[in-house]
């Protein structure tokens, strides 16, 4: 049993859009005011935009399509680590980059999606607000960062060690080639 | 005889002209702003001193002009970072160019309450003519100007060197003005 094609698709593109904002976070906060710094901001916001739209539509879709159920031979505590941290992941995919659009507006600087679409500042500008955010911000990124790490970890114990197929039921490949 | 009560009544219309004419400018409650692009995020701005001295006539608007000199080291370009970078050799070069001034004696109606200054700026030691349409708004007993008008900052040489990249940040400024005279 594999998740849906859509449910794939869309993990995959939210991991490849989180491995590019996160580096991309860490680097652009430590470079002097630039004209790269301001274009790598952007950049950064945009696609954490991209990221939260994607994960909203993930969760929206996961509501209607249960996954696939996990091996009956994995351990009870498996399983609800399993799912206490699917569950924490969806959070963090929504919640970092709220966070990030929130410390932007209570910094000032509007968030316009791919320089186009001008998001609502849902807070005024506010300088100790911002800094609050800022702190908030890069702790739900040190979670996230956890999380990915321990989800990683996991699923690489699943197909190495266990061998019970669960990486694959996320896997890009046809399902017809792993069976 | 004559002549001096001519004369007189002369002195005194014009010195009732020039009271209908308000010219204090209330600086605390007047601001200079002005709204950059940046990746095209519009960010907010304004200079905190200032001396304006502003005469104008809403019965002949004509015989308006006005002298504005901006102390520009009292930007606030909206975080303390780029408060320092604006104020650097890129940008403003306050140390070499403390002012930037705008001296205008050409007022001319656009209909109702509208009219435009015309004058020169002078910013970075560079004067180009600036266009700036305003409102007129009386109410009593003070006078109350709006306006904007958009400037090009790369004709002023303001933010040269990389940041002449007009795709971070735009060239045209638009500036806000909000004066109001007692």
């Amino acid at each position: 049993m594999k998740y849906t094609r859509t449910a794939i698709m869309l993990h995959w593109l939210v991991a490849l859009l989180i491995f590019a904002a996160f580096p991309l976070g860490v680097y652009m906060h430590d470079l002097p005011l630039s004209p790269a710094r301001l274009r790598l901001y952007s950049y950064h916001k945009w696609l954490g935009v991209t990221v939260f739209l994607l994960a909203v539509l993930r969760i929206l879709w996961r509501a209607g399509h249960r996954p696939p159920p996990l091996p009956d031979a994995m351990p009870r505590w498996q399983q609800a680590a399993s799912h206490a941290v699917h569950h924490l992941l969806y959070v963090l995919t929504l919640a970092v980059p709220l966070s990030g659009w929130l410390m932007s507006s209570a910094k000032g600087f509007q968030t316009v999606w791919f320089g186009v679409l001008p998001l609502p500042d849902l807070v005024g500008k506010d300088k100790a607000l911002g800094e609050a955010l800022a702190i908030v911000h890069q702790s739900l990124n040190f979670a996230l960062l956890a999380l990915v790490a321990l989800h990683v970890a996991a699923a690489l114990k699943h197909h190495f060690i266990d061998r019970d197929g669960v990486l694959l039921r996320m896997s890009l490949a046809d399902r017809r080639n792993i069976s | 005889m004559m002549r001096l009560i001519l004369s007189a009544g002369l002195m005194l219309a014009s010195l009732l002209a020039a009271a209908a004419e308000l010219s204090a400018v209330q600086l605390d409650k007047s601001s200079i702003a002005f709204v950059s692009r940046q990746m095209n995020v519009p960010v907010e701005g304004a200079f905190k001193q200032f001396s304006a001295q502003i005469h104008i006539d809403p019965a002949r608007p004509g015989t308006g002009r006005a002298r504005i000199d901006i102390d520009l080291a009292s930007i606030d370009a909206g975080n303390d970072e780029a408060n320092d970078e604006v104020k650097g050799k890129n940008w403003f070069n306050v140390r070499e160019f403390p002012k930037a001034s705008f001296v205008s004696s050409a007022v001319k109606p656009l209909g109702g309450e509208r009219f435009e200054a015309s004058g020169m700026m002078t910013i970075k030691g560079k004067t180009l003519e600036v266009h700036a349409p305003f409102t007129l708004k009386q109410e009593k007993g003070i006078l109350i100007l709006d306006g904007s008008f958009p400037l090009k900052r790369l004709a002023y040489g303001i933010g040269s060197g990389a940041w002449s990249d007009t795709s971070v940040v735009a060239d045209e400024v638009l500036v806000r003005f909000h004066f109001v005279l007692k």
